[in-house]
C-alpha cells in the first residue's frame, strides 16, 4: 500500500525539528531516508511482523496451534472486533475517537434478534437504523457543535447501554433469534468459515478502498492530519466528522448484530471494554490517536494479534485469559512507546 | 454602533446564564433533587437511607477527587476502575500478613500504577488517554492473573473498615469526607496545588516559569492511583471480598462524570474539589431517585448521559462572548 | 519585470482599517497588486502585516474600507471563499497536511479517477510529478509531505496554489528555514509564477531577497502605510529607516523614551556570558554577555535570532552547541528553566499569551506563580506572603486591575506584561531577559516599563533588552548587539549606539564591529 504512513514529526513546538548536528546534508539525507523507511516499516507493518512471529512460535511450541479447527476458530472469534475496529479506525485517523461501541455492539445484537421476529430483513435493518442514527448524533454533536469527542461518546457509551437495557426489560428478556435465515447468517458459512468472517473480509477490502482510494477517504485523512489546512484545501471538515461516527455506529450495530446471529439470541452482558479492545487493536495496528495516520490493514493485524495472543494462552492451558489482558496492555505500552521513541528520533524538517 | 449592542444582548445574557450553571448549577440540581425527594418520596427522609446513598457514593467521590486533578493538568486517567481491582487483589493476596501491611501493598500498588501511567505522560509524552487505556487494560487482567477468583474476606480488622461506625457515620463515609477536605486543602493552600492548575492553565508558561511540570505531572497520577486504590480497599472492606474481576468496572466513567458535572472542565487550569463532589452526590441522587420511583436503571442511565452533554455543553461555551 | 501599465489591480485594499481591543491594527490602509508582479510587503512586527495578511486571506473581516479583487469589492466570509476567489496563501507550517503524500496533497479534492469512480493512483502520481517539473521541482509525490525539506514542501504548496488556479499568492517569511540552495528554487517558482501572469505578495526581512526578487515594495509602520513604489529606487538604508519609522536624516538627539541612558558605571565581570550558541538554522554561534547594572540590546530584524538567542540563554531551546555561565557557572542543561531561574536568570517571553500569562488564574496567582515556593513554607502556601509580595508589587508597577483576583486574561496588554514582571522581579533575579516588553502596550505603560528597566539596572541588574523599536533600542541600552541571520553581525558600544549605526550594521553595510568580539566600555 502507498498511503501517507510513518511516523509524525513532532508538532508541538511548531518549530524545524533539531537535526543531528552540523554533519553534511547529504550524510544525513541518507541516513534520515534509512531511518524513514525503518521508522515506516515498524509503524504501519510492525504489528504485521509481530503476528508473523507469533505465529510462527505458536506453530512450533504447540501442535495444537496451526491446526484447521484452531486458526478457524482465531479467525472467527476475532471477526466481531475486527468490524468494530474497522470503524474505529476511520474515527481515530479523522483525530477522533468512539467510546460508545461496545454498547453499540450489544444494542445491535438485541435489537438484530428482536428484529429476526420479522425476518432476515429486519434482523439487519433494525440494528443498522438505529446504532447508525445514534452514530450520526453523536457525529453532529461533535462535528457541528464542536463538543469534545471523548466526552459525546462516553456520554453515548452510558445513554446506548440504557436504551440497551430499555429495550430488554433491563437485561431480564433476551431475545431469542427466530429467523433461521438470520440464524444461519452467523453460523454457516462456505469452507467450514462463517459468514461474519467473509463479511469482515469483504468489508475490510472495501474499507482499504474507502480510505485510499475515494474522496471520503482523502478528506477523513486530511482533516486528522491537519483540520485548519483541510480546511482551507476545501474539505467538508464537519460532514467528514459526522460520516466517520456514522460508520463506526453502523459497524459496531452490523458486528452486534452478526454476533447476535452466532449465539442465537441478543445477549445483554456482552461488549463491555470492546471500546478499549477496538482501540487497542487499532493503535497497535500503526495508528496514531493524534490522527491523520494509519490504515485499515494494520488494524486488521492489531486485532488478529490480540486473537493470536489469546489463543496462544490458552494453549498454554493453566493460564486464564486475564494473561491476555495483561500481554495486550503490555504490548499497548510497548508499542505506543516505541511509537514516541520513533517519532523522536525521526524528526526530519 | 447602538444597534450592534443591542443586538450582543442576548448573547450576553445567554453567557452569563451558561456561566451561572456552570458555577453553581450542580449545587442547584443537587439542592432540587433533595427537595423533591423530601416531599415526593415515601421514607427518603431515614437516616437509614442517607447512610446508604453516602456508602455507596464514597469510593467514586474518593477516585474523582484524583481524576479532577488529572483533569485539572488536562489529562485523564482511564486505569482508576482497573487499579481498585488491582487493590482488592492485594488485599486478598496479603491480607495473612494483617490488614495493615495489606492495605499498604494495595494502596503502593496504586501508586507504582499510577506512577507508570505519569511517567508515560510526562516523561515519555504518550497521551494520557492512550496511556493509562493500557493500563486499564493491563492492570485489570494483573489483577484477575493475581486473584482468579471471587475471594470471601473475614479479617475483622478489614472488615471493620468497610461496616464500622462512628456516631452512626460509616467510616468509609468519614474517610471520603477527609480525603475531600485534604483534597480542598491541597488544591487551595499548597504550592503543589497551585502548581498544577497553572500546567492545566497553560504548560508553556509554566515551564519557562521554571515549574518542574514533569514531575508534577507524575505526581499527580500517582495520587490519582493512590486515591484510585484506597477506594479499591474500602469497597473490597465493605463487600467482605475480594473481587477482582468486576470491582471498579466503568468507575473511570463515574469518575469522569462527577468531575465534570462538578465544574472542573476537561482543558484543564481550574480544579473544584467540592464541585466534584458535588457531581458525584448528584449522579448518585439521580439513579435513587429514579429507582424509587420506579423508573429502571435504565432510564437512570440515558438522564445520565443527558446530563453529561449537556454539562459539557454549558462549558464548552465558555469565552464565547 | 515592469508590469507597470495602468491596469487593474488584481488584488486592492483600499482604505482598510481594523481594530482590535486596545489597538487600532490597520489605519486606512490602502495597497494595490498589479497582474504579474512581485510585491514586498515589509514592516517591522506590529506594523500591521500579518493583519493585512488575514484580512486578504478571509480571516479577518475589516471594520473599514474595501477590498477589491480584480475590480470587483468583495467580502470574505472564510478563508476558503478567499482561496476560491483565487487567493491563495503559503504559509510555513500550515496549508498542507503533513502526513498523507505528497501527490495526495497536491490534488486533494481534484485526485483523477478511474472508471468506477475510485482515485486513480497511478495518473494521480503521474500528474503530480508533471505539476512539480513544470516548476522546475523534483521530489517523490509518493513520499509522506512531512519527509520532504522544509523548501520542497513549500513548492508544493505553491503548486498547489497554482494548480487549483490562484491569481495571487501571498507567502508569508518563505525562506526563513531555507538552505541557500532551496531559497534559489524557490525563486525560481515564484518568478516562474509571475511569468504566468499570477502576482505574489513577498513578506520578509532579508532584504537581499526583496532586492532580487520584488518589483515593488510597500511598507506598513504602525498599522499605516508608510511608503509604496518601486522597489529599486529605494536604497537598503533609506528602506530600513522606513521600516523602523526613523529618519536618516533627522535623528534627533534626545529621545522621548523614558530611558535616561547612562547607567552606573558596569562591574567588569560579565554576570552573563552566552558562549557560541548554535542551532542548525536558527542560531549560528551568538555570543552576548552581560555585566551586572549593564543593559544590553539585542538589536536586528525580525527572524534574525533575538528571541531564539533569549530562549536559548535560560534552556528553553535545546542547543546543538554553546554554553551559558553566570557568575561564573555554567549552567546545567539538564532541567534547563529550572537552573536558569536558580541561577537568577530569567525571561519575559515574546509572546505575552502563549507563553506569558496563564489565562484562567488571577493577576494575584499570576504574579505569584514562579516565586510560590519563596512563599511557602514546607510546601503550605502562605497566603500573607502572597499578599504583601502581591501588593508590594501592584504598587510598584502600578498594575491596574479590580483586584488582585480578577482575571489575567481580562486586563490590558500592559498590565499583563507588568504582572509578568513582577512575577520574575519576586523573584529576585541577577539577569532579566526582555524581549519585546513594551510590544503592544499603550504609551504610558510603555514609558513605565521603560524607566523601570532602567531604574533596576541602576540597582545592580544585568538587562538583556530585545526590541524591534529602535528608538527603545538606543536609548535603553548602554551596548547593542545586532543579530543578522543567526549570526552576531556587530556590536556597539559608547558613542557608536545611535540609529544609523544600528541600521547600517542590520543592512550588512560592514560598519561596527562584524568580528563579533568582546567591547568593553
Amino acid at each position: 500500500m502507498t498511503d501517507p504512513t510513518a511516523i509524525t514529526t513532532d508538532g508541538a513546538t511548531g518549530r524545524p525539528a533539531p537535526s543531528a548536528g552540523p554533519s553534511s546534508p547529504s550524510a544525513d539525507a541518507g541516513a534520515a531516508a534509512r531511518r524513514e523507511r525503518l521508522g515506516h516499516l515498524l509503524q504501519h507493518h510492525g504489528a504485521s511482523l509481530v503476528l508473523l512471529g507469533l505465529a510462527v512460535f505458536g506453530t512450533v511450541a504447540f501442535d495444537a496451534f496451526a491446526t484447521g479447527a484452531n486458526l478457524r476458530a482465531i479467525v472467527v472469534s476475532s471477526s466481531f472486533l475486527a468490524i468494530v475496529a474497522l470503524g474505529m479506525t476511520f474515527v481515530i485517523i479523522s483525530g477522533g475517537i468512539d467510546l460508545s461501541v461496545g454498547s453499540l455492539f450489544v444494542l445491535g445484537g438485541v435489537l438484530a434478534a428482536y428484529g429476526s421476529r420479522a425476518g432476515l430483513l429486519a434482523a439487519l435493518a433494525l440494528p443498522l437504523a438505529v446504532c447508525g442514527a445514534i452514530g450520526l448524533l453523536q457525529g453532529v454533536l461533535i462535528g457541528r457543535l464542536g463538543m469534545a469527542p471523548f466526552i459525546v461518546t462516553l456520554a453515548g457509551l452510558l445513554g446506548v447501554r440504557g436504551l440497551m437495557l430499555a429495550v430488554s426489560d433491563e437485561g431480564a428478556t433476551t431475545y431469542l433469534v427466530e429467523d433461521r435465515a438470520f440464524a444461519s447468517l452467523g453460523q454457516d458459512g462456505p469452507f467450514g468459515v462463517t459468514w461474519p468472517v467473509w463479511i469482515t473480509v469483504a468489508l475490510a477490502a472495501a474499507g482499504v478502498v474507502l480510505l485510499q482510494r475515494t474522496g471520503f477517504g482523502q478528506n477523513v485523512y486530511a482533516v486528522g492530519g491537519n483540520e485548519e489546512a483541510a480546511s482551507l484545501m476545501g474539505v467538508p471538515v464537519v460532514r467528514t466528522k459526522i460520516l466517520v461516527y456514522l460508520l463506526s455506529g453502523l459497524l459496531a450495530g452490523l458486528a452486534g448484530a452478526l454476533n447476535a446471529a452466532r449465539l442465537s439470541s441478543g445477549v445483554t452482558i456482552l461488549g463491555i471494554g470492546l471500546e478499549l479492545d477496538a482501540i487497542a487493536a487499532v493503535v497497535i495496528g500503526g495508528t496514531l490517536l493524534t490522527g491523520g495516520v494509519g490504515g485499515v490493514t494494520g488494524t486488521m493485524a492489531g486485532v488478529l494479534l490480540l486473537g493470536v495472543i489469546q489463543n496462544l494462552i490458552n494453549q498454554v492451558g493453566n493460564l486464564t485469559s486475564a494473561v491476555q489482558q495483561v500481554v495486550s496492555g503490555a504490548f499497548l505500552v510497548l508499542v505506543v512507546v516505541a511509537q514516541r521513541v520513533l517519532s523522536r528520533t525521526q524528526r526530519l524538517t | 454602533m447602538a444597534e450592534a449592542v443591542a443586538g450582543r444582548r442576548p448573547g450576553l445574557d445567554r453567557a452569563r446564564v451558561l456561566a451561572w450553571a456552570r458555577e453553581y448549577g450542580v449545587y442547584v440540581s443537587v439542592l432540587a433533587l433533595l427537595l423533591f425527594n423530601v416531599v415526593f418520596t415515601p421514607n427518603f427522609v431515614d437516616p437509614g437511607n442517607f447512610r446508604t446513598q453516602l456508602v455507596q457514593v464514597a469510593p467514586i467521590v474518593i477516585v474523582a477527587l484524583g481524576m479532577a486533578l488529572v483533569i485539572g493538568t488536562e489529562g485523564i486517567d482511564l486505569s482508576v476502575g482497573s487499579v481498585m481491582a488491582l487493590a482488592a487483589s492485594m488485599v486478598v493476596l496479603y491480607l495473612g500478613y494483617g490488614p495493615v501491611p495489606a492495605v499498604l501493598v494495595a494502596l503502593a500498588a496504586g501508586a507504582a500504577t499510577g506512577a507508570v501511567g505519569g511517567a508515560l505522560v510526562a516523561y515519555v509524552g504518550v497521551q494520557p488517554i492512550v496511556a493509562t487505556l493500557a493500563l486499564l487494560v493491563g492492570v485489570r487482567g494483573l489483577a484477575n492473573v493475581l486473584v482468579p477468583q471471587l475471594k470471601e474476606i473475614s479479617n475483622p480488622g478489614l472488615l471493620a473498615l468497610g461496616s464500622g461506625s462512628v456516631a452512626g457515620v460509616p467510616y468509609v463515609v468519614l474517610i471520603a469526607a477527609a480525603l475531600t477536605a485534604v483534597m480542598a486543602f491541597v488544591v487551595r493552600r499548597t504550592t503543589f496545588g497551585r502548581r498544577i492548575v497553572a500546567i492545566g492553565g497553560n504548560r508553556t508558561a509554566s515551564e519557562l516559569s521554571g515549574l518542574p511540570v514533569k514531575r508534577l505531572l507524575l505526581a499527580v497520577y500517582v495520587i490519582s492511583g493512590t486515591l484510585a486504590a484506597g477506594a479499591g480497599v474500602l469497597a473490597t472492606a465493605r463487600l467482605q471480598a475480594g473481587d477482582p474481576t468486576s470491582l471498579g468496572l466503568f468507575m473511570e466513567l463515574s469518575a469522569i462524570t462527577a468531575v465534570v458535572i462538578g465544574g472542573t472542565p476537561l482543558s484543564g487550569g481550574r480544579i473544584r474539589v467540592l464541585g466534584t463532589v458535588m457531581g458525584a452526590l448528584l449522579m448518585q441522587l439521580l439513579q435513587a431517585t429514579l429507582i424509587k420511583h420506579d423508573l429502571p436503571q435504565s432510564w437512570a442511565q440515558i438522564v445520565q448521559a443527558a446530563i453529561i452533554l449537556a454539562a459539557v455543553y454549558a462549558a464548552g461555551n465558555r469565552g464565547a462572548r | 519585470m515592469g508590469a507597470a501599465d495602468a491596469e487593474i489591480p488584481v488584488l486592492e485594499a483600499d482604505g482598510v482599517s481594523k481594530r482590535f481591543p486596545g489597538v487600532l491594527a490597520l489605519d486606512e490602509v490602502s495597497f494595490a497588486l498589479r497582474p504579474g508582479e512581485v510585491h514586498a510587503l515589509v514592516g517591522e512586527n506590529g506594523a500591521g502585516k500579518s493583519t493585512l495578511i488575514k484580512v486578504f486571506t478571509g480571516a479577518h473581516r475589516p471594520d473599514g474600507g474595501r477590498v477589491l479583487v480584480e475590480g470587483r469589492p468583495v467580502a470574505f466570509g472564510s478563508p476558503l471563499e478567499a482561496r476560491r476567489a483565487g487567493i491563495s496563501a503559503v504559509h510555513q507550517e500550515v496549508g498542507l497536511v503533513p502526513d498523507m503524500s505528497v501527490a495526495r496533497n497536491l490534488l486533494l479534492g481534484r485526485e483523477p479517477r478511474t472508471r468506477l469512480g475510485l482515485i486513480d493512483l497511478p495518473r494521480l502520481h503521474a500528474e503530480a510529478e508533471r505539476t512539480l517539473a513544470e516548476l522546475g521541482v523534483r521530489a517523490d509525490v509518493r513520499a509522506p509531505l512531512r519527509t520532504l525539506g522544509v523548501g520542497t514542501r513549500q513548492m508544493v504548496a505553491l503548486a498547489r496554489a497554482v494548480s487549483v488556479r490562484a491569481r495571487v499568492v501571498i507567502m508569508d517569511e518563505p525562506t526563513s528555514s531555507l538552505e541557500p540552495r532551496e531559497v534559489e528554487t524557490l525563486f525560481g517558482v515564484v518568478r516562474e509564477l509571475r511569468d504566468r501572469g499570477i502576482s505574489t505578495v513577498y513578506v520578509s526581512h532579508r532584504l537581499d531577497e526583496l532586492y532580487q526578487l520584488c518589483d515593488r515594495v510597500t511598507v506598513l509602520r504602525d498599522g499605516r502605510v508608510a511608503h509604496t513604489g518601486p522597489l529599486a529606487e529605494l536604497d537598503r538604508l533609506r528602506l530600513i529607516s522606513l521600516m523602523l519609522g526613523r529618519d536618516v536624516a533627522e535623528v534627533r538627539a534626545g529621545g522621548v523614551t523614558r530611558f535616561s541612558g547612562e547607567h552606573a558605571a558596569a562591574a567588569e565581570q560579565p554576570v552573563l556570558e552566552a558562549r557560541g550558541l548554535t542551532r542548525r538554522h536558527v542560531l549560528n554561534g551568538v555570543s552576548v554577555s552581560v555585566r551586572p547594572g549593564e543593559v544590553v540590546g539585542l538589536g536586528g530584524l525580525l527572524g534574525a535570532g533575538r528571541s531564539e538567542t533569549a530562549k536559548a540563554i535560560v534552556g528553553a531551546l535545546p542547543l546543538d552547541e554553546g554554553e551559558v555561565t553566570v557568575a561564573g557557572t555554567t549552567l546545567r542543561r539538564r532541567r534547563p528553566v529550572g537552573a536558569a531561574i536558580r541561577a537568577g536568570v530569567s525571561l519575559l517571553p515574546e509572546d505575552r499569551k502563549a507563553e506569558g500569562i496563564v489565562p484562567g488564574l488571577s493577576v494575584r496567582e499570576n504574579i505569584a506563580l514562579a516565586a510560590l515556593p519563596r512563599l511557602a513554607r514546607a510546601g503550605l502556601v502562605s497566603e500573607a506572603r502572597i499578599d504583601a509580595l502581591v501588593e508590594t508589587f501592584m504598587r510598584r508597577l502600578r498594575i491596574k486591575a479590580s483586584s488582585p483576583h480578577q482575571r489575567v486574561d481580562e486586563l490590558s496588554g500592559g498590565n499583563q506584561q507588568k504582572v509578568l514582571l513582577a512575577r520574575w522581579l519576586a523573584m529576585n533575579p541577577r539577569i532579566l531577559l526582555l524581549d519585546e516588553p513594551t510590544r503592544g502596550i499603550d504609551v504610558g505603560a510603555k514609558a513605565e516599563v521603560q524607566a523601570l528597566v532602567d531604574e533596576l539596572a541602576r540597582d545592580g541588574l544585568g538587562v538583556l533588552l530585545i526590541s524591534s523599536d529602535l528608538e527603545e533600542l538606543v536609548e535603553g541600552s548602554d551596548r547593542v548587539v545586532v543579530l543578522r541571520d543567526g549570526t552576531v553581525a556587530g556590536q556597539l558600544g559608547g558613542g557608536e549606539v545611535t540609529e544609523d549605526r544600528i541600521m547600517a550594521v542590520i543592512a550588512g553595510d560592514g560598519a561596527g564591529d562584524p568580528s563579533g568580539e568582546e567591547r568593553h566600555g
